[in-house]
């Protein structure tokens, strides 16, 4: 089993370095000139020069592609055009506050994700199966920022019950209840695809062990249906934890529409400033960083996976 | 739907489909799509909103670009103005109608694209294996390791705005996906006796391919497509909705979600029916291909 992990561990390596490679490109796909957000229109020759010098675009590209690399791997991802303060402070704030969204939307998308997929799976084929299949598809099929901007009109402006937007007085400290009560809203918006997906998968799942012979065998030998319950939930749990990581990450890389639509903090909305006033090097650094996020997450479930499922240790 | 079943049989060596009716496959999936009461009002709504997006300068009692400020934001239902009016004051009902030429197709193009290219890769990566496979496979694993809305935003991010640089962003984000669907359909119709039998009989690898694997590979990747035409038609939509997609004045529901938001206390019936257009049309994809799916018996 530790082979695999290493194994799986060892496999990061070429794909980090190929995101890395991505993103990077993507900041010379861009058209125009990186520099143009920070100069003067009237800057002569010699200033424009000494300031690509001074960031290091007068070298080959495969050079600056090297020296960057060699920066990131100190955790130094440059210093943002527009305020010229660290990215890598700003990234991290940022993310941390998606992760806030994040962690509560799959928690709610997860809570009723698995109680529907396992009453689904239960109920095969019959009507309450086919209704809860019928929710889940409507619920994938949500544009997440649309149902946003309904929440807000409901809960915000009708009711007054919740605050519209923004992360709150606290500063978005995990700790304080102001934190949470701003995120309700966008987490709520941001939870019902992964509640779908994940209520779909656990149907999939839990039907699947249902089927197979051993429930039979358990029901034959005299244990309570309490009891069967368990070892179905258990034989079930491993699909359903994987879709979980898998929600979470897509979650932390695709927030920036329901960001948008709530002024949250976040790293989409860094994302989405960074892109608007052409800040290159928040932009790389920002995609960057949650790309490297989704990488670690899906490394983290696979091993998890294999902790829990004895099956796969011998695959 | 398998190109082996219609052929004279004499390199496919499947007795069993032999002695089959040839097209019963197809005769029942027809009959269980029929009988599958879902499906058939998505298939048909669907139906209704490509045709109303082909007439749309027929039905569109407005031009969907005539704007008049003292008609500002009127509710749903003012005379004249059967859904109200925009942040413009110009006609929603038409700027709805007119909106579905560019969702759909941005919806649908970004898939179709995908699918040729993805497909094709995968068929490679499949079929030949080895050293090429599995270079095509380990580049498609890379762009894995993004989120996809991330990519697309970051894409059309670098690119910007515009709805060509939104379509190449969509594509390269639904490649991935087409190709490693392709690719393991593929390995498996590979190892099937029948194309162990064509090879037997001499064919090449262009014959085996169009003749005997391509057949067997289309409809699982298909339907796995279609299913991507919802999940395409919200995140291009979301990309307008942030400014990077389509570009005002066009009608777009995405883009009309996004410059009706300053409107969206004042107004927000107004506001929400864009979304509701974009909801409706992902949500009837969704169910048709989940129709679909269970009507083929695809398992992916």
């Amino acid at each position: 089993m530790y082979f695999f992990i290493a194994r799986r561990l060892l496999y990061t390596v070429p794909i980090a370095l190929g995101v890395s490679i991505i993103c990077f490109s993507l900041i010379h796909l861009a058209p125009g000139d990186p520099l143009s957000a920070m100069l003067p229109e009237n800057a002569s020759p010699d200033t424009i020069a000494d300031i690509r010098a001074a960031y290091g675009f007068d070298k080959p590209v495969p050079v600056q592609y090297a020296l960057w690399l060699g920066k990131v791997l100190t955790g130094d991802l440059g210093n943002s055009i527009i305020n010229s303060q660290p990215v890598a402070d700003q990234v991290l704030i940022a993310v941390g506050n998606t992760m806030i969204l994040a962690a509560l939307a799959v928690a709610l998308g997860f809570l009723v994700g698995t109680v529907s997929g396992i009453v689904a799976g239960y109920h095969n084929g019959c009507l309450a199966d086919r209704s809860i299949t019928g929710v889940a598809i409507t619920g994938i099929s949500v544009p997440n920022y649309w149902l946003g901007m309904i929440l807000i009109i409901v809960f915000a402006v009708n009711l007054r019950v919740l605050p519209a937007a923004g992360i709150g007085t606290a500063g978005g400290s995990p700790f304080a209840l102001e934190t949470w009560r701003h995120a309700l809203l966008p987490a709520l918006a941001m939870s019902v695809i992964p509640a779908g997906i994940i209520s779909r998968s656990v149907r999939g799942a839990v039907a699947e062990v249902l089927r197979q012979e051993y429930v039979q065998t358990l029901h034959g030998k005299g244990l309570r249906r309490r009891k069967v319950f368990l070892h179905v939930v258990k034989n079930a749990s491993p699909t359903a934890m994987a879709i979980m990581g898998l929600q979470f990450a897509q979650l932390l890389g695709g927030s920036i529409l329901v960001e948008t639509v709530f002024s949250w903090p976040g790293a989409g909305f860094l994302l989405n400033a960074a892109i608007f006033t052409r800040d290159l090097p928040l932009l790389l650094g920002t995609i960057l960083v949650l790309a490297l996020f989704f990488v670690v997450t899906n490394l983290l479930v696979d091993i998890l996976q294999l902790l829990v499922e004895p099956r796969l240790k011998r695959a | 739907m398998t190109h082996a079943a219609h052929e004279p049989m004499t390199d496919a060596g499947q007795p069993v489909a032999r002695k089959r009716v040839p097209d019963s496959r197809r005769r029942r999936v027809v009959r269980r799509l029929l009988r599958d009461r879902v499906t058939l009002v998505c298939g048909t709504v669907l139906l209704l909103i490509l045709l109303m997006g082909i007439f749309a300068p027929f039905i569109a009692p407005y031009d969907p670009y005539e704007a008049r400020m003292p008609m500002r934001l009127k509710p749903v239902g003012t005379e004249g103005h059967l859904l109200g009016t925009d942040e413009l004051g110009r006609d929603m009902l038409s700027r709805l109608i007119h909106g579905t030429r560019l969702s759909l197709a941005m919806g649908f193009l970004p898939v179709a694209l995908a699918t040729i290219l993805g497909g094709t890769f995968g068929l490679i990566a499949g079929y030949a294996g080895g050293r090429w496979g599995m270079l095509i496979m380990r580049t498609m694993d890379v762009f894995y390791a993004f989120p996809s809305v991330l990519l697309a935003v970051a894409i059309s991010g670098a690119l910007g705005a515009g709805l060509l640089n939104a379509i190449v962003a969509m594509t390269l984000v639904f490649i991935p996906p087409v190709a490693r669907v392709t690719e393991t359909v593929t390995a498996q119709v590979r190892a099937q006796d029948y194309i162990e039998a064509a090879r037997a009989t001499g064919a090449g690898a262009y014959r085996i391919v169009t003749g005997h694997l391509l057949g067997n590979v289309l409809a699982p990747v298909l339907i796995y497509a279609s299913s991507l035409i919802s999940v395409s038609i919200v995140i291009a939509s979301g990309l307008s909705f942030l400014g990077l997609g389509v570009r005002p004045p066009q009608a777009e529901w995405g883009l009309m979600l996004n410059t009706l938001r300053p409107a969206f206390y004042a107004a927000p019936m107004i506001a929400i029916l864009p979304g509701l257009m974009i909801f409706l049309t992902s949500m009837c994809f969704n169910f048709l291909s989940d129709g679909l799916r269970n009507a083929t018996e695809v398992k992916i």
